[in-house]
């Protein structure tokens, strides 16, 4: 099984270390991941969150799906030899739905995905990969099922998951993808860690603070 | 976009400035923190060198991984005992209020904040757990929200939140007997769709919600996430300051209940709000609902049959295919009459008091099937402490239920309290996904908790409007 925990990313991070990184665009190779409403207790199950630290949780991506009692490897791409190397990682409508936990983007990522492409995805699990840097971009279901198919017959083509244009280019095609506009703007110009902007505008937010009724002084 | 919503008025109140990605930047009024979400975003706080912004808006408990038996510490579970430990420090250090098993207040936080007057209408609220949006029946906007947001909150008081859809769910009609409100979001989320939500906050109306109960709100609202949408909220009125009124927050201050009032009045609903959907569901034709599947919006009414995949939208019927293959079930066969092993009575959408009762009409001088584990477990200690004097705990423990302390429990399996092998369980709780209750072969029924209550009697998962209720003996 991978478990390369390092978070290191093959491509598309522009350098830099921290909150200024940008992210334009992620290339590496792809893992297929079929079928709908897969729910965060899935990606990552509750008992590995006993935890106090994200370290680690990369073993435990999918753990259940990849696993069987005895902890022998089940037939799952993420136990293929030919995907182990994958950072993009290929899946269908409604991905991460269930449970917030940030568990789940935080074990794919720890696993090696640097970028999702997908029909849709739950909206927190965006949210989550977004404050980690990991796009989430969506096409309809025939173009995933095109670019999954892709993926399974060609192990090793790079997929270009350009957050800026819009687009995943993989062997000769290019399709185009969408990218919500905050997510955009933030991965594009390194604005994804939100804690220093917002701090920025402490003093806004005590106005605020003190014009609400509820608050007390 | 909608315009003099509840959802629109209480978001400007809490703007504090647009950020460059074009997302708003909003104070948070009250954010709610346990165990399992926010040690990692403590980690980061420290990392930068920051402080809680806010520890006097902040509140916490413990739910997730707290045991429902033997509670004395250390804890049984070394990992539980090192998450227990690293909040009650975090919380320590930054001067936070914990509801803490100690204090007769512990209990899922969900219900805690609640039942202690935290949450208010017009508020924001915010908690790393997905059914957050549950505070959302009193009015608030109420999200979930992920460890890195919590380090967000901690250190700004505020989060960066794009602002969203709104769609007015408006139930009619009056809800027939044995049909509660978890049918009422389950038919919802069957009818719009597990992802029918994304992008939007719903809005709950109509006279089959106004006539519930503040628990039966939070129960639609809790399960607004299983729905896809971000928030679920009911506007508030007196009902809901009902309930405010005999809080912690307002019992010994009604001056300070005068004083909001007006507001908690001004953030309704305008009557010619204007909202970019609305949805409306005949409440009075809905029967008592349970899930035949491995998703929330697998649900059907009791009588009905479970649907052939091939006659659901072909988005559907791989997912169907699947889920009727690990719950064992075929199409054109009812729910009615699947054999249970495990009856659980507890979780964020339905262990509150109301909950509790309506189950024990239900069980009153009756027996647990001799093939039933039964549990219930109690949103809250208060909520424990209630039923036990109310002689709730009586009635279920006579007739062969177990009664456990409060917390998460078998929602999400996280302490003991887990499915084993391929066990079947009646379940109050909000997810039937597959491994959510602790085993990965485990089937979760979900339905409503006097459903479950009839089911662990009969020992299949039964019509409860068959079953005569009966008056609980008083204490």
């Amino acid at each position: 099984m991978s478990t390369d925990d390092s978070g290191a990313t093959e491509a598309g991070a522009d350098g830099g270390d921290g909150p200024v990184e940008t992210v334009e665009h992620v290339s590496g190779t792809g893992v297929p991941i079929r079928g709908n409403d897969i729910d965060t207790d899935q990606i990552i199950p509750a008992r590995f969150m006993k935890v106090v630290t994200f370290d680690g949780l990369g073993q435990f991506a999918f753990f259940d799906q990849r696993f069987d009692d005895d902890d022998e490897l089940k037939d799952h791409p993420m136990n293929e030899e030919r995907f182990q190397e994958a950072s993009v990682m290929a899946v269908n409508a409604n991905f991460g739905c269930g449970s917030s936990r940030e568990h789940a983007p935080q074990a794919l990522q720890r696993w090696g995905i640097d970028a999702l492409v997908g029909e849709s995805f739950a909206e927190i699990f965006a949210g989550n990969c977004l404050a980690l840097g990991i796009p989430t971009v969506t096409a309809d279901s025939e173009a995933i099922a095109d670019l999954q198919k892709f993926v399974e017959d060609h192990p090793d083509a790079m997929i270009d998951v350009d957050v800026a244009a819009e687009t995943v280019r993989y062997g000769d095609r290019e399709i185009d993808v969408t990218v919500d506009d905050a997510q955009r703007t933030a991965l594009v110009d390194g604005e994804w860690d939100t804690t220093a902007l917002m701090r920025s505008n402490a003093g806004v937010v005590d106005e605020t603070a003190r014009a609400l009724p509820y608050v007390d002084d | 976009m909608s315009e003099r919503t509840l959802y629109d008025k209480v978001w400007d109140r809490h703007a504090v400035a647009e950020l460059p990605t074009g997302q708003t930047q909003l104070f948070v009024g009250l954010h709610l923190i346990h165990e399992v979400t926010s040690p990692q975003a403590f980690g980061m706080l420290r990392e930068r060198d920051l402080e809680v912004a806010y520890p006097d808006r902040t509140h916490a408990t413990v739910d997730h991984i707290v045991p429902t038996a033997d509670q004395s510490r250390p804890y049984g579970d070394d990992a539980a005992e090192e998450m227990m430990s690293e909040l009650e420090e975090n919380v320590r250090e930054a001067g936070i209020d914990f509801s803490d098993p100690t204090t007769g207040d512990q209990g899922i936080v969900h219900v805690v904040g609640p039942e202690q007057g935290l949450t208010q209408p017009g508020m924001t609220v915010v908690c790393g757990d997905s059914h957050t949006a549950t505070h959302g029946a009193f009015g608030a906007l109420a999200f979930g929200i992920g460890t890195s947001q919590i380090r967000d909150v901690l250190a700004t008081g505020s989060i960066a939140m794009e602002k969203q859809q709104v769609r007015k769910i408006e139930i009619t009609g009056e809800l027939g007997a044995g049909v509660e409100a978890k049918d009422v979001i389950l038919a919802v989320i069957r009818k719009l769709g597990t992802d029918g939500g994304v992008g939007y906050v719903y809005e709950y109306a109509g006279d089959a919600i106004e006539s519930l109960g503040m628990e039966g709100r939070m129960s639609v609202c809790n399960m607004s996430i299983e729905g896809g949408a971000r928030a679920g909220y009911v506007n508030p009125d007196e009902t809901t300051y009902e309930w405010l009124r005999e809080t912690d927050a307002f019992r010994g201050d009604p001056e300070r209940f005068e004083r909001l009032k007006p507001y908690w009045e001004s953030i309704r609903s305008d009557a010619d709000a204007e909202y970019d959907d609305v949805v409306t569901i005949d409440g009075g034709a809905l029967e008592p609902m349970v899930t035949w599947g491995t998703t929330p919006g697998q649900g059907i009414g009791i009588s009905e049959p479970i649907p052939a995949p091939e006659d659901l939208p072909e988005s559907e019927r791989d997912t169907a295919r699947r889920a009727q293959e690990h719950m064992r079930v075929e199409p054109g066969e009812k729910m009615d009459g699947y054999e249970i092993d495990v009856a659980f009575l507890g979780s964020c959408t339905n262990a509150r008091l109301a909950d509790l009762r309506r189950a024990a009409r239900i069980v009153t001088g009756r027996e647990v099937h001799s093939d039933v584990r039964a549990m219930v477990v109690p949103g809250s200690q208060r909520v424990q402490a209630t039923a036990e004097e109310e002689g709730l705990k009586d009635v279920f423990t006579e007739a062969g239920f177990e009664w456990r302390n409060a917390g998460c429990s078998m929602c999400l399996g996280m302490n003991e309290d887990q499915l084993e092998g391929d066990e079947a369980c009646a379940s109050s709780s909000n997810r039937n996904f597959v491994g959510r209750q602790g085993s990965k072969d485990g089937r979760t029924v979900l339905m409503n908790p006097r459903m479950v209550a009839a089911a662990a009697l009969k020992g299949t998962v039964t019509d409860v409007r068959e079953i005569e209720e009966r008056e609980v003996p008083t204490a």
